[in-house]
């Protein structure tokens, strides 16, 4: 089978101490000196198609206090919280039933049951060029993310155009999530759609030894109407093509106070429809307004031919699908047939 | 001349079964189930070591130097193979020697492999494996049917019809112009079966083990043994005795595991070299790299029909087939006649011809996988029906109804058809889906199709010419009162096992628990050929059946004398042997084996089975024959989304004509098996391949050789499945069985681009339907997506077979050797050279498109 290359593998008993390991073994001059390692789902894989690289690995599953669901007030989110310990919170199910779906339809059960949410709001950006074994690699001369020169997604481009393989991502885009960031320098917290870059290889906009501690929800969004479409082959382990999150907030009257609209795997980071939730804004949720909002978040959509199903029918799709959250979030009825998530 | 029928009456219609019909357990199940089964990749021998090959990075090239210097420093490795020591090729078909066990001086796709390092370890086989250098020099890649045409020049291989074509064949059996002539109707689609590979659950491993004076064992996942042990006798030019194959229980085969692979010739060279075990299994993409799945083939089907009475008749069919062949020969020759042969089994057609090419390409290789070159033309037949019936305004299911084959005749291409279920198969699907009240008239986007299909019980003649037994039986009885039985038949899954010791158990009148199995073994088994064509249950059952008549003779004959009852009044049952006129005399099973060892010595008989002569001898006419045909009906409910194009299988109803279920569980575990294969084909399954831009890069690469991206249902995509088993016991079977592990796989494509085209109108004529399709078909003026045109492809004269109703004696009468082609097709098989070919002057003069590309 695919061998894990060596490594030196470091487990970290607090999170200082892993902020300190991250900066002595360099991770400012390189990522390949050092990888941070939770649930190990999307790093193993990888460095046993040796794509990603390390010197290396530092466990965070040890620290204390990184795991775990504060319920009180805000919910706040550990990073190395396992995912289906989120989908199986009473709170979070509640109070944010689009995110706890969103989670729910991540990757199959074995991996949720490993997986963590900081790794999945890391998860390394996807393509079909790039996902492939050394050898693989070897024979199209490598890719731009990865030891080679060119994007063969599109061979003019000048960035490499992996695309966003979060689902929680999104969703917590639609809810105005804060993400958690502490280094030795400090902590902050940052909004979650900040934490990312248009850009297939430097896709995370955090300093490089800063690590994602978790996430925060707050009240407020509790009381959006919210929900998460996800467009994949198959109804389980399939990675996102396309998702589309959208929360939105109401008067008693039922007009739109605010729309956050986040698209997933169209682009190599959680795009913004923006023009879409402003459309929103305003008025209220009718089947028409709801079409021509989604018609909107066409735009800032990018699919390539870099994973599954045709590109421009995926184009087509993000209309069809936002159209489907909107409707779902508004109340209304629903037609669309989309894979049987489980 | 009518062909006599050839059946017999079912001598015991109504008797008593001691196992047969009955929901038995596996033999093996409990095994499977609790993880105690070894499979290759479990078996672990002292002092073994391991092996990994270093595969082509380049789809063709070829090869100037190989540097093994760094990798030679790598701690742990023990020795290296290349393309040197296996200067004597293989391949499983006799006409296709064109492999070699590692490449001498040419690779032809991406994972051919080119060189094989052992190590104590295996990270360290891998490090030094990723750490050989070879250089190449680049040859232009040939990557799809067309450029094969459009490129004779390189060739892939230096054999071969002509230029990059492998094989070329056109057969016309009948007056086919008349057939069109006397139609009243003729209808034309072009339609095209996209690849795909078998993906079975089990990666191939083997373990080499060498052993006293110069002999070598070798366990390996493979569906065919007896095939494995000749290759590694050629390759390794050792005596046939001195090599011994066992075939471990396998995870799943579909045909994957037919044919001998070079890891397992490697690893047997290795272990020699080394005088260790070597250990080598397969990584997911390297089994992507095996393939030897289902060709991609592009079709044309022109079918002509005329009125009788209120029947609609098929008067002449021309069907013309291109395979994308891949690299390698393989089972290719068979595959490209399969796309043509089994077109008249269902439907009576009095005219038909037939001609197909295979290509090579710089892709891995494609072979037989479950249906074997016929799911192909069957999808284009079947939905070709749906459309003929929509034009002339027939229910789809009493078009079929009115034409079907009869049973007891000799098929227009000299098939012998015996049994024949597919109207009572027909009858259950629509009777149990509601066809007739529902279809047409369900709400948008809801829709039922129908597709029938038949499949070979096990390939007529076997795959090297001989006229030895194609499966063989050896029984060994003591006073223990255990029976041990041999038999090279191989388990991937399908319950073989199980077959064998039921159909000894049957005859025996024993339990399973009393049958020891060693099978699989070349060494310690009888030649059976392996578990490929659907033969296994057909051809070992009458082999094991014959072995335990002859073991049950001998005990009759023992118990007889010693009770004083006739033999004709004994009964074999209830582990005993007793007077069926007073069951309370009698013996225990072991009793009575203890009075017939006393009288005959030690006890062992033997049984074998040679399938019947087919009629036909034509050229060609080796693929097709079988024993039976088996075959089914199916009609699926699907629902699709006219906004997005997304569509899901609802339900599935299928009737299979079983002959006689043996075990009724394994039966539907192979129907079942084979909806959900057919659903994966039609739904996302595709061995897709990636061409660089050619003015950056030559690579073609397979496109995600990978069980994630490479796109097979869940159980969350499979539907409910309702079966319907059609009994009509045919004499060929033991006990009246047919084969069921590929033909219900045959109607699942077509009857759902049939459903789809119910449920919102458009006609999809290609695999698999990708939701896009859908979209673009609704869009589109004819409604339609698919292809646009069959490439131009000369056929060369077609051999003129006269049919049964000719008068004909299955002979063809053109001579073919003399003037079939002009081209480079040697006249005594497929092997002629480019040297012979070049001074004989035979230059091939090729018609392509119209723009004349080459």
């Amino acid at each position: 089978m695919l061998r894990l290359p060596p490594f030196q593998f470091r487990v970290a008993k607090t999170l200082n101490e892993a902020a300190s390991i991250l900066v002595g073994e360099g991770v400012a001059e390189h990522e390949d000196n050092v990888r941070l390692v939770a649930g190990g789902t999307d790093l193993w894989p990888n460095m046993k198609r040796r794509h990603q690289k390390a010197r290396t690995v530092v466990s965070l599953m040890r620290v204390p206090g990184l795991k775990g669901i504060d319920v009180n007030g805000d919910i706040r989110i550990g990073a190395t919280t396992i995912l289906e310990d989120i989908v199986r919170n009473a709170a979070v199910r509640e109070r944010y039933p689009a995110f706890a779906r969103a989670v729910a339809s991540i990757s199959s059960p074995p991996l949720r049951h490993m997986g963590t949410i900081g790794g999945n709001i890391c998860v390394d950006t996807r393509c079909t060029y790039y996902n492939q074994t050394e050898d693989w690699r070897r024979s199209v001369s490598y890719c731009m993310k990865e030891e080679g020169q060119i994007c063969w997604v599109a061979t003019s481009s000048p960035r490499c155009l992996a695309h966003s393989a979060s689902d929680s991502a999104p969703m917590l885009a639609a809810l105005a999530a804060g993400v958690r960031l502490v280094s030795t320098e400090g902590d902050r917290v940052i909004p979650i759609e900040k934490l990312y870059k248009d850009d297939g290889i430097d896709y995370l906009a955090k300093r490089p030894e800063e690590i994602v501690a978790g996430v925060l929800l707050t009240k407020e969004a509790s009381h959006c109407r919210s929900a998460f479409w996800k467009l994949r082959r198959r109804g389980s382990i399939d990675f996102a093509v396309l998702s589309s999150a959208v929360a939105v907030w109401t008067d008693k009257s039922g007009v739109v106070e605010k729309a956050r609209i986040y698209l997933g795997a169209v682009s190599s980071q959680p795009v913004a429809a923006q023009e879409a939730s402003d459309f929103l804004v305003g008025k209220a949720l009718t089947p028409e307004v709801i079409a021509e909002a989604a018609r909107l978040a066409r735009k800032p959509s990018y699919p390539m031919d870099n994973t599954d199903f045709a590109p421009q029918w995926r184009g087509t799709m993000v209309v069809k699908y936002t159209e489907a959250a909107l409707r779902e979030a508004a109340g209304l009825p629903v037609e669309r047939l989309g894979p049987k998530h489980g | 001349m009518m062909a006599e029928p050839v059946r017999k009456p079912d001598p015991e219609p109504e008797r008593d079964f001691n196992i047969v019909g009955k929901p038995f357990r596996r033999v093996d199940g409990r095994a499977k189930v609790t993880g105690a089964t070894k499979f290759a990749d479990d078996l672990a021998f002292p002092r073994m070591v391991y092996m990994r090959l270093v595969r082509s990075t380049v789809p063709h090239a070829l090869i100037r130097s190989i540097d093994l210097s760094e990798a030679g420093k790598v701690p742990g490795v023990l020795g290296f193979l290349t393309g040197k020591h296996f200067p004597v090729p293989f391949g499983i078909l006799p006409v296709s020697q064109d492999e070699h066990a590692l490449c001498p001086d040419k690779v032809r796709f991406v994972g051919d492999p080119v060189v094989a390092v052992a190590a104590v370890t295996e990270d360290a086989a891998w490090e030094a494996a990723y750490k050989v250098k070879v250089d190449y020099e680049v040859l232009p890649t040939i990557g799809s049917v067309q450029d094969a045409l459009d490129t004779p020049e390189p060739r892939i291989h230096d054999y071969g019809d002509e230029g990059n074509l492998h094989k070329v064949v056109s057969m016309t059996f009948g007056d086919v112009d008349g057939g069109f002539a006397e139609a009243e109707e003729i209808f034309e689609d072009t339609v095209f079966y996209e690849g795909n590979t078998h993906l079975p659950m089990e990666q191939h491993a083997s373990v080499a083990v060498p052993e006293d004076d110069d002999r070598i064992t070798l366990y390996s996942s493979s569906q065919t043994p007896h095939y494995v042990h000749r290759a590694i006798a050629k390759v390794l030019e050792l005596p046939a005795s001195r090599v011994r194959v066992v075939a471990c229980s396998n995870g799943g085969g579909f045909g994957g595991k037919s044919d001998p692979f070079n890891h397992e010739i490697v690893a047997a060279k290795m272990a020699l070299k080394i005088g260790r075990p070597v250990k080598i299994t397969l990584t997911r993409e390297e089994v992507f790299y095996c393939h030897r799945g289902r060709h991609p083939v592009m079709m044309h089907v022109r079918t002509g029909l005329k009125k009788e009475g209120d029947r609609w008749k098929i008067t002449a069919q021309h069907l013309k087939t291109a395979l994308d062949g891949g690299a390698y020969g393989s089972y290719g020759v068979a595959s490209t006649y399969y796309t043509g042969a089994l077109q008249t089994v269902t439907y009576e057609m009095p005219a038909y011809k037939f001609e197909g090419v295979r290509t090579f390409t710089n892709k891995p290789p494609c072979g037989p996988k479950r249906g074997h070159g016929t799911p192909q033309p069957r999808f284009a037949f079947e939905l070709h029906l749906d459309k003929i019936a929509g034009k002339l305004g027939v229910n789809p299911a009493d078009l079929r109804l009115g034409m079907l084959a009869h049973p007891d005749t000799v098929t227009a291409n000299w098939l012998r058809i015996g049994s024949m279920g597919l109207r009572r198969c027909i009858e259950a699907v629509v009777e149990g889906s509601g066809f007739r009240e529902r279809w047409g008239k369900m709400p948008e986007g809801r829709g039922l199709g129908l597709a029938c299909g038949s499949y070979l019980c096990g390939a007529g003649l076997p795959i090297y010419w001989n006229h030895m037994p194609q499966s063989g039986v050896m029984l060994k009885l003591d006073r223990s009162g255990g029976v041990a039985v041999f038999c090279g038949e191989a388990e991937i899954g399908q319950g073989s096992d199980s077959i064998l010791a039921a159909m000894v158990a049957e005859v025996l009148g024993i339990s399973l628990s009393d049958i020891r199995l060693c099978v699989a073994d070349t060494d310690l088994t009888p030649v059976d050929l392996g578990s490929y064509s659907s033969r296994v249950t057909l051809m070992m059952g009458n082999a094991a059946v014959q072995a335990a008549e002859r073991a049950r003779e001998m005990i009759a004959k023992a118990v007889s004398d010693q009770l004083e009852v006739p033999v004709s009044r004994l009964v074999f049952a209830e582990r005993r042997v007793f007077d069926a006129e007073d069951p309370d005399k009698g013996l225990t099973f072991q009793e009575a084996v203890i009075a017939a060892e006393a009288r005959f010595g030690t006890l062992g008989t033997t049984g074998s089975y040679i399938p019947p002569r087919s009629p036909g001898k034509y050229r060609g006419a080796g693929v097709g024959p079988s024993p039976a045909y088996s075959y089914s009906a199916s009609v699926i409910e699907v629902e699709v989304d006219s906004e997005t194009g997304l569509w899901n299988p609802v339900h599935v109803w299928i009737a299979h004509d079983i002959g006689r279920s043996l075990n009724p569980v394994l039966v539907l575990g192979q129907v079942e098996g084979s909806v959900y294969m057919g659903l994966g084909e039609v739904m996302m399954e595709e061995q897709d391949f990636r061409r660089l831009p050619k003015h950056l890069s030559n690579a073609l690469v397979h496109k995600f050789p990978s069980m994630l991206e490479y796109k097979s249902p869940t159980f969350l995509e499979m539907p409910p499945v309702t079966t319907y088993l059609i009994e009509d016991p045919d004499p060929s079977g033991p006990y009246g069985a047919k084969e069921v592990g590929q033909g219900p796989l045959l109607p699942i494509m077509p009857a759902v681009v049939n459903a789809i085209h119910d449920a919102v109108g458009v006609r999809i004529d290609q695999t698999p339907v990708h939701p896009h399709m859908i979209l673009k078909a609704l869009q589109a003026k004819d409604r339609r997506f698919g292809p646009k045109a069959f490439p131009e492809v000369d056929f060369g004269e077609s051999l003129l077979v006269p049919t049964p109703e000719q008068g004909g004696d299955g002979r063809a009468i053109n001579d073919y050797k003399e003037k079939l082609r002009s081209g480079m097709r040697s006249a005594s098989g497929t092997m002629m050279s480019r040297e012979e070919a070049l001074k004989q002057k035979k230059v091939a003069v090729l018609t392509t498109g119209p723009e004349g590309a080459r």
